[in-house]
């Protein structure tokens, strides 16, 4: 614990965007307490939260270019592009959520000016959760996130299935804290550190690699952030609680949990269990085979259009799994590239099933998206976009196709090259299809039913537009790539080198992608 | 006059502007304004705009093809342009290059010369017809990549040009596809000739791997390096295109079918350039054939049973455009034998004497139908207007066709002095020169040695003559001698063609009467002689050495060989003149059925029921029933897409159960992940 003694530390500058949206979120607290009841002010105080947000973002932006101070080598917070490019991806997921929260809420009567207070509560966590290099702090992150979560998830009282996942996700979380904690607590047994920079390097100089005590703590650290990261057996809660959250939550949850959670993942097992590689990779290949197979293959029986998307998100983290699995630079490039382009398309799917629902949840069933292409046609065209970008469609789907390009490019030329998990990508991606592709003919090719559009008591002007930024964002950046990739290329972390395995040459994959940036 | 630097600047010029005309035109067809009207004419004022564009390009580049003619002539060195490269693909280079040698110009002013002729006559011709735009256009098109054929300097360039005429070609053979039989004949002519190109791309392929390169000049320079067998295939490929191009045994099938389009697109294509793109090729790569005297053996022997095959075939045609279409695959098979016994100067010089006299008879026949088809129309008959048993005395009705149309007869028959009598004579002379000693006659096909297939290739040459006489007089006393056999009333309707048709056809008589002065014997010094051999030395005479050796015939044995095919020419005027009698022929109506070997004749062998029978139904069958219904509907969509999709959906709705919705079970779930994870890190799997 000695790496938290602030003496040696420049806390306020480590910490100051999780302090910017921690003293935000209190602000929006207060400004619930003395502001009036009512429509106005849960739109005033998500304006507020947006405006926190934001001035985060920049604060965020300015501290990448910034030198990093004191503390910050192998302190408890960690000061690279990594963290950056992460912080990024969430505050992006955060704004997109924020907005869609702020019509939906007036919508469903979800009228209250404390969500988006949660919502940047829980933001902080993540933040924390992609910055820290300490396992106290990453617990702390987690937890903090997911309290807030477990709220947001129940938010809606009026219906039973939102109450019913906040209490799965409550209980169920609860649960694989105990296995994260009792796992933190193995691994600090066995390396005397929770420091992840010196863990590494006891791991290194001890040769703990395979010592029991270590083994176990990694067993059940992987229990605990599989459960968050939602890979398969871990994910049962996924989507139950995906469905019965409101919707914006939904999105925030798919978008941000998820980023977050894998950040720390992947700089836990990179950095501070890298040495141990050889004892942990089969597990993560492992579970990102089967994770990959059942969440497409469990999608693909869906019939409701946020439960299809929980399997989907699931898949995904099987999908990242591969990019953590690689255990590369180009590894750790693709996972923040993947990131992004997966968030865009969440943020951007959710949003358009909150405009067709009009904020009622029993609204979201697949054939309640038929003929949309017929009365709106620019919302089913960038549904399309979404589908196709978490397919991994060429051109028409925009980033994703470069994100899962990327990934395999990374599993492919990884130092211990990932043929055979390559292939069930692959496979899996292909399985994916019969679901995404559903959507859209869905869309452009069935009669709408009589009662497919609500009338829409709510104004969904901003949804559409966050809907529209993220349609262009990533048809633009699939165009033309070149800014993420090299924006992705910037996000490195350290990573310690893993015993008998040859340090992998920085940026190999994605080199020649960045001389040329159109399609390769 | 222009330095040959600035001419290598204008070159592109001359196939720039027939693709301008295309363009032009092409536009215009688009404009319904600009498509025929209720009666199906175009308006006078826009068929004139479209015929300036549609033969103004023409005579343009019949001008600059000219033009280029004296450059060549003045430097004796091709001129040559490249826009730079086209392909690059590791060491595979291709330039957009031309090349305008003696060779090319040659054919150049046939495209152009014959082609403006053909252009002007067309005006007329095509008056009536709604899509008389889109005939020029088209008309253009094909021009331009004919023009690309005979001057790209290397083989993907010709390869445009080869498949672009055949593009033109198949437009054209179609060009009325209301009638789907038309339609039909434009597709039979392209995917025969997608078999010859199979070939000349494995050709080009062979070439490229073995040589690095595709350039004319470069194959020509370098072939030394190939072993004899590897020539022999290219070159046995090569001939398959030429085959399919040029209408040889066993593809000539397409060209009888291909009379379906407007008579002035057969007269152009289909007898005096496309056609003739086969005999282009071989002389082009003169160097490379007469290096394979295997393959040299081949072409002369198909070009010699092709030569008797159709001619034979024309004996019993009816339809006067038929006749022609078999005459031409016989000439060409002529021509294959010239070039293929490595005669490349008599090849060449049948080529464009042929492309006079075929082209003056299918202009001429052409004026007939057109003269038939309104008289038939304006009585409201629906007999055939192409059937030479609906005609009959048509020289009283139309004198000067009918004059001009017995020149190209004589000449064809090989009656001197008319251009087809020195070019065949060349041929003939050439093949018994060979026989008689020459390295052609020393190498042997399989076992059988290579004098004597140029002696078959003789005797073939000097029957099939005979024959030419025979379905040529035949043709000329059926429709233009003895009575109208279509009624009265119709004949006085017949009237001979305005001067827009007439005039083409009068221009063409003259070039079939003073052709032969092109390329003299020496044995007839009726003016310079071997003009075209010394024009095309440069390109083919060493190559011509190759096979031929330096020998040459005695004066005794070439007045022979004269005296020879002056007679069967005689003989088979005489025994048409003898032996068929026009006053007992009866309208096609009322004609009676055809048997025994006329039966066989009428119908080409019944090859096209052979190939219905034997090929395409057979594939057809298999197609449907093994590949579609069983492959791709039941195997491919049914097993695979579907059965995989329905798999997984089974298998999906399936483990769904598992998502019971107790959280209780869940827990479940994650202590067994755990579990195995604990298992599979204690055991130590895959480390």
């Amino acid at each position: 614990m000695n790496g938290l003694r602030a003496a040696s530390l420049d806390l306020g500058t480590l910490l100051l965007p999780e302090i910017m949206l921690s003293v935000g979120a209190m602000f929006v607290l207060l400004y619930g307490v003395f502001a009036p009841e009512g429509v106005v002010s849960t739109r005033r105080a998500h304006l507020l939260a947006i405006v926190v947000t934001l001035a985060t973002a920049a604060a965020a932006a300015m501290l990448a270019n910034q030198a990093a101070p004191l503390g910050a080598a192998s302190g408890p917070l960690a000061w690279d592009g990594f963290r950056w490019a992460s912080v990024a991806v969430i505050l992006l997921g955060v704004l997109g959520s924020l907005v869609m929260a702020m019509e939906y809420n007036e919508g469903a009567a979800l009228s209250a000016p404390e969500p988006p207070a949660l919502v940047l509560f829980s933001a902080t966590g993540m933040l924390l959760l992609v910055g820290s290099r300490d396992l106290m702090l990453i617990f702390l992150g987690i937890e903090l996130m997911s309290l807030a979560i477990y709220v947001l998830t129940g938010l809606d009282r009026s219906r039973a299935g939102s109450a019913e996942a906040a209490l799965k996700y409550f209980l169920l979380g609860a649960f694989s804290t105990g296995f994260l904690l009792y796992g933190m607590a193995l691994v600090y047994g066995a390396t005397g550190t929770t420091n992840l920079t010196q863990m590494a390097a006891v791991i290194e100089s001890r040769t703990l690699g395979t010592d029991p005590l270590l083994v176990g703590g990694l067993a059940l650290l992987f229990v605990g952030f599989s459960f968050k990261v939602a890979a398969v057996p871990f994910h049962m809660w996924t989507p139950d609680v995906y469905e019965g959250a409101p919707t914006p939550y939904t999105a925030f949850m798919a978008a941000g949990v998820k980023t977050a959670a894998f950040a720390a993942f992947a700089r836990l097992l990179l950095d501070g269990l890298g040495p141990a590689y050889a004892s942990w990779h089969y597990a993560a290949w492992v579970l990102a085979a089967v994770t990959m197979v059942v969440g497409n293959v469990l999608a693909l029986a869906q019939q409701n259009v946020k439960r299809m998307l929980a399997y989907s998100s699931i898949a995904h983290a099987g999908y990242l799994l591969v990019a953590i699995t690689s255990r590369s630079a180009d590894g750790v490039a693709s996972l923040v590239f993947y990131s992004l382009a997966y968030t865009l398309a969440t943020i951007g799917s959710y949003c358009v099933l909150s405009i067709v629902s009009g904020g009622i949840e029993k609204r979201t069933r697949l054939t309640d998206l038929a003929g949309l292409a017929r009365t709106r046609p620019a919302l089913a065209t960038a549904m399309a976009v979404f589908m196709l970008s978490l397919l991994g469609f060429p051109v028409a789907g925009g980033m994703g196709f470069f994100a899962k390009w990327y990934i395999l490019r990374a599993a492919l030329n990884s130092p211990t090259p990932q043929i055979k998990l390559a292939v069930i990508f692959v496979l899996a991606s292909v399985v994916s299809a019969g679901y995404y592709l559903g959507v859209i003919t869905t869309m452009f090719m069935k009669p709408p039913a009589d009662d497919a559009l609500p009338s829409r008591g709510v104004d969904a002007r901003l949804t559409g537009g966050v809907v529209a930024v993220a349609a262009v964002l990533l048809l633009f950046l699939g165009v033309y790539p070149s800014p993420a990739v090299r924006w992705a290329r910037a996000s490195t972390m350290p990573m310690s080198p893993a015993r008998a395995v040859a340090a992998p040459t920085p940026m190999q994959a994605l080199a020649p992608v960045n001389s040329q940036p159109m399609l390769p | 006059m222009l330095s040959s630097t600035s001419a290598s600047q204008v070159i592109w010029l001359v196939p720039l502007l027939p693709f301008i005309g295309f363009v032009v035109n092409g536009l215009f067809s688009l404009l319904p304004a600009w498509r025929g009207g209720t009666d199906g004419t175009t308006p006078a004022s826009r068929r004139l705009t479209v015929s300036a564009v549609g033969v103004g390009v023409m005579v343009l580049a019949f001008a600059m093809s000219i033009w280029l003619a004296t450059q060549v002539a003045g430097t004796g060195n091709a001129v040559t342009s490249s826009l730079g490269e086209w392909i690059g693909a590791g060491s595979f280079h291709v330039d957009w290059a031309l090349s305008v040698d003696q060779l090319s110009v040659l054919m150049m002013l046939v495209i152009t010369g014959v082609g403006s002729l053909i252009h002007i006559y067309s005006v007329g011709y095509m008056a009536d017809d709604a899509g008389f735009a889109r005939y020029f256009a088209y008309l253009n098109l094909f021009v331009g990549f004919m023009l690309m054929l005979v001057m790209g300097a290397n083989l993907p360039v010709l390869f445009i040009g080869w498949e672009g005429v055949g593009l033109a070609s198949y437009l054209l053979i179609g060009f009325w596809f209301g009638d789907t039989a038309n339609a039909a004949a434009g597709k039979k002519a392209f995917v025969v000739n997608r078999i010859g190109d199979f070939g000349l791309l494995l050709a080009m392929f062979i070439i490229f791997v073995n040589m690095g390169t595709l350039d004319f000049a470069t194959i020509a320079r370098d072939h030394a390096t190939l072993s004899t067998p590897l020539v022999t295939g290219i070159c046995l490929f090569m001939f398959l295109g030429c085959a399919g191009k040029s209408a040889q045994l066993p593809l000539y099938v397409w060209l009888p079918d291909a009379m379906a389009g407007p008579t002035p697109v057969s007269a152009l294509i289909h007898a005096a350039t496309m056609v003739t793109a086969g005999i282009y090729l071989i002389v082009r790569n003169a160097a490379l054939f007469s290096a394979a005297p295997v393959a040299c053996l081949v072409i002369v022997l198909v070009g010699a049973l092709t030569a008797i095959w159709s001619a034979m075939v024309g004996l019993k045609q009816w339809d006067i455009k038929k006749v022609l279409a078999y005459s031409t695959v016989s000439q060409l098979g002529y021509m294959f034998m010239a070039a293929g016994a490595g005669a490349y100067t008599a090849a060449m010089f049948h080529l464009v004497t042929h492309a006079f006299f075929k082209a003056l008879l299918f202009l001429g026949a052409g004026a007939v139908i057109h003269s038939m088809h309104h008289a038939l129309h304006a009585t409201h008959r629906h007999d055939d207007a192409q059937d030479m048993r609906n005609m009959g005395g048509l020289l009283r009705r139309m004198p000067v066709t009918g004059a001009l149309m017995w020149i190209a007869t004589l000449a064809i028959a090989g009656i001197p002095p008319l251009a087809g009598f020195f070019s065949k004579d060349a041929i003939l002379s050439a093949l018994a020169e060979r026989a008689l000693e020459s390295p052609l006659a020393e190498a042997s096909l399989g076992p059988v040695p290579g004098r004597l297939v140029l002696w078959f290739a003789y005797g073939v040459g000097v029957i099939t003559a005979f024959v030419t006489a025979i379905y040529m007089t035949r043709l000329m006393r059926y429709a233009f001698h003895g009575q109208f056999r279509s009624g009265a009333d119709v004949e006085t309707k017949v009237h001979d063609a305005p001067w827009v048709l007439r005039g083409p056809l009068v221009v063409l008589g003259a070039l079939t009467l003073v052709g032969g002065w092109l390329q003299l014997p020496t044995v007839l010094p009726l003016g310079r002689t071997g003009a075209l051999a010394a024009w095309l030395e440069p390109i083919t005479g060493r190559a011509a050495t190759l096979l031929t050796g330096t020998g040459t015939l005695a004066h005794e044995t070439e007045y022979l060989l004269i005296g020879i095919a002056v007679a069967v020419a005689i003989a088979g005027i005489a025994v048409a003149f003898v032996l068929l009698k026009p006053q007992a022929l009866t309208t096609k109506d009322a004609a009676p059925a055809e048997h025994g070997i006329g039966l066989v004749l009428a119908n080409d062998y019944f090859v096209d029921t052979a190939i219905r029978r034997g090929i395409t139904e057979p594939v057809v069958a298999v197609s449907r029933k093994v590949l579609w219904r069983g492959l791709d509907l039941g195997v491919i969509n049914g097993l695979l897409v579907q059965g995989s999709a329905q798999t997984f959906r089974v298998i999906s709705a399936f483990a769904s159960r598992a998502q019971v919705g107790f959280a209780g079970s869940y827990v479940w779930a994650i202590v067994l992940g755990t579990v195995g994870l604990i298992g599979m890190f204690a055991l130590g799997v895959g480390r």
